[in-house]
């Protein structure tokens, strides 16, 4: 185990209730730098709501949260900084309509960070550009495809230069044949080192992507290890059960 | 056989020339549809109509009458200059009305979403504002203000009726956008704001940057709404003895025994109201056209 100081992520003994119902039931969980963390699971199972406990969108019940040893569950703490320091990306890509791409990038960056907004501009125009979108700046979010708007989202998410990235099912609501261009980007971040954490249920990608897989199942982590383990020998009957179903519908 | 079979409709969906959802003339969508022979068929039918009806209008045995004190050229044309200069009066009360009722209608719409303990006090105020003002008709709240302020001889308190009844209808109207605000800001998803907070903005900046500026875009046509209600209300001014529009042409209209002042002054509302209307639906289509694909045609 590195030391608590080491884990650019690190999660310990988190619960999360909404109205009684427990959807997280103590996830421990240590992300080092530059790894890249798949979580897998039914729907329901708590992969959202661990994400969207890890960037503060929701309050916690118990337990704590460090980022690069700090911890960021702590009462006092500032969680517009913390936010700034974790980037997120939705499965709806929640895009700003009234804005045009260029704005919706520059946003978090003028206003959050304070940036100038020649320098966001230039930054966003670089990035655009590395994801194949600076054709796009000018147009409004409603007008790309699908595909490109989640671009759009992880452009956004990046230009806040975040220590670590949550995905959330990014691919979820994209057609078939859309869901390549966005993975091929996640790939990039992977090979460049970004530390992700990213739930999915795209199987073969995780499976090529992530160094570790977590299964997670009734709020808990069931099963964790390298991707080629759990894919080809899970030792829990639940993970088995659940990579069965998804080769029986015919997803991997 | 001339034109299309009836059963064919010649566009298909998403062709321009089809007026658009909502905001597309639904009397006249059906006729682009329908081509030429329909057009054809359109205005001979409403010529027919239409004769008919003014026919059975100018041959009853009313209507002399009805033209003499309703329609009357003469009246008309001696009536409609004094009364469009003293119109002037009311554009500009509902002019500063107006600018008014923007800002302060956004402060208790703003108030009125602030979450927390704290703002509750704040939350009961906007709340309570917007019952009460809501509730009193428009013409006692100008009676109590243009009335009673004055009255009290307050030093420091302006006695002119001008002032007083634009703070009228800035209360009124404000409760009623205030509540028009409210409800295109609860129209912003939550995902937005989860979104935006996520980038690390504060609250103050994610209703600044990315709520309010969705919200008033969807308000802009009830938006409209309100503010001709409050232009016909500046009429009610009138009740002061102020002599505006409507004021005006009750003196004409008593001078000669006449309605047609009347008259001149309902032409001039409804002429000032019209573009209005076009001028919004303009907006809301230029603004759908920019953000969106396929409405760019």
């Amino acid at each position: 185990m590195t030391p608590d100081g080491d884990a650019a992520l690190r999660i310990e003994g988190l619960h999360k209730s909404f109205d009684g119902l427990e959807v997280l039931k103590g996830i421990d969980l240590a992300v080092d730098e530059h790894e890249v963390v798949g979580l897998i699971g039914a729907s329901g199972s708590g992969k959202s709501t661990l994400l969207r406990c890890v960037n503060l969108l929701e309050p916690i019940d118990r337990g704590r949260i460090l980022i690069e040893g700090e911890e960021i569950t702590a009462r006092g703490v500032d969680v517009n900084r913390i936010r700034q320091r974790v980037g997120i990306v939705f499965q709806a890509f929640n895009l700003f309509p009234h804005m045009s791409v260029l704005r919706n990038v520059t946003l978090g960056p003028v206003e959050a960070l304070g940036l100038s907004r020649d320098e966001a501009e230039a930054r966003a125009t670089e990035l655009l550009e590395r994801f194949g979108l600076s054709d796009k700046r000018r147009e409004y979010p409603d007008r790309l495809s699908g595909g490109q708007q989640q671009r759009v989202a992880i452009v956004r998410a990046l230009a806040m230069n975040p220590d670590v990235m949550l995905l959330d099912e990014v691919t979820s609501a994209l057609d078939p044949e859309l869901v390549a261009e966005v993975l091929n980007v996640i790939r990039g971040l992977a090979a460049a080192g970004m530390t992700m954490v990213i739930a999915t249920h795209e199987m073969g990608f995780a499976r090529d992507i992530t160094n570790r897989v977590c299964f997670l199942d009734d709020g808990v982590i069931l099963e964790q290890g390298p991707p080629d383990r759990i894919f080809t020998a899970p030792r829990h009957e639940r993970t088995q059960r659940f990579l069965q179903g998804i080769i029986d519908a015919g997803r991997m | 056989m001339s034109g299309p079979p009836p059963d064919v409709y010649p566009y298909q969906p998403g062709d321009p020339r089809v007026p658009e959802g909502d905001r597309g003339s639904r009397i006249l969508a059906p006729l682009r549809a329908e081509g030429a022979r329909g057009v054809a068929i359109a205005i001979i039918s409403s010529v027919v109509v239409f004769t008919a009806i003014v026919v059975v209008v100018v041959n009853s045995s009313g209507w002399p009458l009805i033209k003499e004190s309703f329609f009357d050229p003469e009246v008309f044309a001696e009536a409609f200059p004094k009364i469009l200069e003293k119109f002037w009066r009311n554009v500009f009360i509902f002019i500063v009305a107006e600018l008014l009722v923007l800002v302060v209608a956004m402060i208790v719409a703003i108030l009125r979403s602030l979450t927390g303990p704290v703002f509750f006090p704040l939350r009961v105020m906007a709340a309570a504002y917007t019952d009460l003002f809501r509730a009193i008709p428009t013409i006692l709240v100008i009676a109590l203000l243009g009335f009673g302020a004055p009255a009290l001889q307050i030093k420091g308190v302006p006695d002119s009726d001008v002032f007083w009844a634009i703070v009228a209808l800035v209360l009124v109207y404000s409760a009623y956008v205030a509540e028009v605000y409210r409800a295109g800001i609860e129209s912003v998803h939550p995902s937005q704001v989860a979104s935006a907070r996520a980038l690390g903005l504060s609250r103050r900046k994610t209703l600044r940057f990315v709520v309010l500026p969705q919200a008033v875009r969807r308000v802009i046509p009830p938006l409209l709404n309100d503010f001709i209600g409050l232009q016909k209300d500046s009429a009610l001014i009138a009740f002061l003895g102020y002599v505006e529009g409507l004021r005006q042409a009750q003196i004409i209209q008593f001078e000669n025994f006449d309605f047609t002042p009347y008259v001149a002054l309902a032409l001039i509302y409804i002429v000032i109201t019209i573009p209005q209307a076009r001028f919004v639906d303009w907006l809301v289509a230029r603004d759908r056209r920019r953000r969106q694909v396929g409405a760019a045609l």
